[in-house]
C-alpha cells in the first residue's frame, strides 16, 4: 500500500519548503494554523505570517490589499468559512480586482468527519466556481498537493485551492511521465467503456472502483481533474467521444461542482450520458471520516455501481 | 497650496461631480458633497503621488471604502491630471471606464476596487501592512462613511490596525449622520465613535470635514502619531454645497432633474467666483 497522507499535511509542509524560493509569499490566518497546518510556516516565518484572528471576512481584504503591494498571500481558513462566510469579499475585494491572492479552504467535504455539518463545505467548489476570472484547484493526494501549491504561487490572479483534512492514499507519485499543471487533467488509469471524472479524494475511489469493474470485464477510465476552473475541456470532451459514458466523482454536492461543470461541458460540446456521484442534495453529518464517507456513498462498491447503471449492465 | 486655494479646488470638485451625476442620470451626489472637500486635502495637499506614474510602487495609498461616492474621487482625480475631465461626462456609461463604484483595473489613480460597503478599510489595512513588512515608506489613507461603521467587516479591520500596530495607516470618517434610509442615530446608532476607537486602541483626532485648517492639521497630527492607527473624525454635512441636499438623506442617491441641475450649478459657481475674487 502507498504513503497515506492528507492534503492539509503535504500542503503545509510545501509553503516551508517554498518560503525561500519564494520570498514574496506570505501566509495569513483566522486562528485556524493547527488545522490548516500553516503553524510550520509561522514558527519558521514568524514575519511573513499574520493571523488575523476569527475574521476571515476581514483576512481576505488584507489579502487583497497585500497583494497590490507585489506581495503573495495565502489566505487560509477551512473551506466552509472561505468560501462561504467570506463568499463575497473573495468577490469583490479579491476576483474582481483580479488581484493575486491563493484563498485556501482546508477541510473541504464531507471527510472533515466528526465535527458534523457545520463545518463540512460540500458547496465551495461550485461558490468559488462562479466567480468570473477565478481558478479553482483541488488536489487529489499529498504529492499533487506539493506541486500545486507551486503553481499557484506562481500563477498570477485569484485562485481557490481546496485541502482534505483526512489522510488518503498518495496515488499520483508512481503515476509514470506525471506532470501538474494548472488547468490539465490527468489520466489515471486508461480505460475504453467508461470514464470516471473525478477530483480530491475521489480519484483514489474511482481507481479502486475500475478495478472491481475490471473484475467484471467492463475497462474504466480515470481522469484526476485537479482543476476544477479552467476545467480542461479537451481531455473531458476526447473521454466522452471514446468511452461514450461519463460519470462524475467528487467530495462535494452534486449540484454546481465537477459533475455540474462537465454535465454543462459535455450538454454543450459532445452529449453523451452522465451520472453525477457526489453528497446528493442535503447536509453532511457527524461520524468518522470514513463512516461518512460510506454513509454518503463515497466508496469504490457505490462508484462502481453508478458506472453499471450507466452502462445498463 | 493655501487653504484658500484647496477651497476653489473643492468647489471645482462639486461643479464637476454635480455635472457628472446629471448627465448619467444616476449616482451618489450627497455623500459625494460631504466628503469631497477630504479628497481635496488628501490629493493636493497631504499624499505623496505622481499622477504621471499611477502604478509608482513607493506612492501613498488610498481606499474610498464608501465606494459610492466615486464621483467625489473621480472629479478630484481627474483635476488632478489622472485622467482628463472630460471623462466625467461618461460617469456611470457603458462606453467608458467610470464604472459606478471605483475600479482599479481600468481607471488610473484608483488604488482598490470598492462599493460593498466594510470591505475598503480591510483592504487599506492589507496594504499598509504590507508596507511595514516590506519596509516601504508609503502611507495608506482610507475614507469610510459613518454609516458604512454599521458593517461587522469594519470593526475586525480596525482590531487588525491595533494588533498590527499600523502607524501608516490613517482612516477617515465621513460623519454626515445620515444614510439611505434616514438618520445613523434611528438605523442603526454608531456613536460614540470616539470612544469606540479609543477602546480599539486608536489615535482618535477630530476634525471639521468641510474646514481645510482643520483637515490638513489633523492629517499631519496622524502623520506623527505612533505605535499605532490614527482615525480622523469628520464632522460633515450630506449634500454640502448645494442648499436643497444639504442634511437631506433623500439625496444619498438620487440625480437631480433639470431644475435642480440648474439650482445647484449656479449656486457653486456663485460660490467659486467668490472665492476666486477674494484669492
Amino acid at each position: 500500500m502507498s504513503n497515506m497522507e492528507a492534503t492539509r499535511s503535504a500542503y503545509g509542509k510545501a509553503l516551508t519548503e517554498l518560503a525561500e524560493k519564494y520570498p514574496e509569499l506570505m501566509v495569513l490566518d483566522a486562528d485556524l494554523s493547527t488545522a490548516t497546518m500553516t503553524k510550520s510556516f509561522a514558527a519558521l516565518y514568524p514575519e511573513r505570517f499574520f493571523n488575523c484572528g476569527i475574521a476571515e471576512a476581514n483576512m481576505m481584504g488584507i489579502a487583497a490589499g497585500m497583494s497590490t503591494a507585489g506581495l503573495k498571500p495565502f489566505a487560509n481558513t477551512f473551506a466552509i468559512f472561505a468560501a462561504g462566510r467570506a463568499f463575497e469579499q473573495v468577490r469583490n475585494s479579491i476576483a474582481y480586482p483580479r488581484l493575486n491572492v491563493t484563498v485556501v479552504g482546508s477541510h473541504g467535504g464531507i471527510s472533515v468527519g466528526e465535527d458534523g455539518a457545520t463545518h463540512q463545505s460540500i458547496e465551495d467548489l461550485a461558490l468559488m466556481r462562479v466567480i468570473p476570472g477565478m481558478t479553482v484547484v483541488n488536489p487529489c493526494d499529498a504529492h499533487e498537493m506539493r506541486f500545486a501549491t507551486e503553481a499557484l504561487i506562481k500563477h498570477v490572479g485569484p485562485a481557490y485551492l481546496r485541502l482534505g483534512r483526512a489522510p488518503v492514499e498518495t496515488v499520483t507519485d508512481t503515476l509514470p511521465d506525471y506532470q501538474f499543471r494548472l488547468g490539465k487533467g490527468v489520466t489515471m488509469r486508461e480505460g475504453r467503456d467508461m470514464t470516471f471524472v473525478a477530483t480530491g479524494l475521489c480519484v483514489q475511489l474511482a481507481l479502486k472502483a475500475a478495478v472491481l469493474l475490471e473484475q467484471e470485464g467492463i475497462s474504466a477510465r480515470v481522469l484526476n481533474i485537479h482543476t476544477v476552473k479552467p476545467l480542461d475541456e479537451e481531455l473531458i470532451v476526447k473521454a466522452a467521444e471514446e468511452t461514450g459514458h461519463i460519470v462524475t466523482a467528487e467530495e462535494h454536492s452534486v449540484i454546481g461542482g465537477l459533475g455540474g461543470a462537465v454535465a454543462e461541458l459535455l450538454g454543450e460540446r459532445c452529449p453523451v450520458p452522465v451520472l453525477r456521484h457526489g453528497v446528493e442534495d442535503r447536509f453532511g453529518r457527524s461520524g468518522k471520516a470514513s463512516d461518512v464517507l460510506s454513509f454518503y456513498g463515497l466508496t469504490p462498491e457505490a462508484l462502481a455501481e453508478k458506472a453499471k447503471r450507466i452502462l445498463h449492465v | 497650496m493655501t487653504e484658500r486655494e484647496l477651497e476653489i479646488i473643492a468647489t471645482k470638485a462639486r461643479l464637476l461631480l454635480f455635472d457628472a451625476i446629471y448627465t448619467a442620470k444616476s449616482g451618489h451626489p450627497g455623500g459625494s458633497l460631504s466628503c469631497v472637500d477630504a479628497l481635496t486635502a488628501l490629493y493636493f495637499s497631504e499624499m505623496r503621488i505622481d499622477p504621471k506614474n499611477p502604478d509608482k510602487p513607493d506612492r501613498d495609498r488610498f481606499v474610498l471604502s464608501k465606494g459610492h461616492c466615486a464621483p467625489a474621487l473621480y472629479s478630484i482625480l481627474a483635476l488632478r491630471g489622472y485622467f482628463p475631465e472630460s471623462d466625467l461626462k461618461l460617469l456611470r456609461s457603458i462606453r467608458a471606464h467610470l464604472s459606478g463604484h471605483p475600479d482599479m483595473v481600468h481607471i488610473p489613480g484608483i488604488d482598490m476596487s470598492t462599493g460593498s460597503l466594510g470591505q475598503g478599510i480591510s483592504t487599506a489595512v492589507g496594504m499598509a501592512l504590507a508596507a511595514q513588512a516590506k519596509q516601504m515608506t508609503y502611507r495608506t489613507y482610507c475614507i469610510l462613511g459613518d454609516g458604512e461603521m454599521e458593517e461587522g467587516q469594519v470593526w475586525e479591520a480596525i482590531m487588525a490596525a491595533a494588533k498590527w500596530k499600523l502607524d501608516n495607516f490613517c482612516a477617515m470618517v465621513d460623519v454626515n449622520g445620515l444614510q439611505i434610509d434616514g438618520k445613523t442615530s434611528d438605523v442603526m446608532p454608531t456613536s460614540p465613535l470616539d470612544q469606540k476607537f479609543a477602546a480599539f486602541h486608536w489615535n482618535v483626532i477630530h476634525a471639521d470635514g468641510h474646514d481645510f485648517e482643520e483637515l490638513l492639521s489633523a492629517l499631519a497630527e496622524a502623520r506623527s502619531c505612533k505605535g499605532k492607527p490614527s482615525v480622523i473624525l469628520m464632522k460633515s454635512v450630506k449634500g454640502r454645497g448645494v442648499s436643497y441636499m444639504e442634511k437631506n438623506a433623500a439625496w444619498h442617491g438620487k440625480a437631480p432633474n433639470d431644475a435642480q441641475y440648474e439650482l445647484a450649478v449656479s449656486e457653486l459657481r456663485a460660490h467659486l467666483a467668490g472665492l476666486e475674487a477674494e484669492a
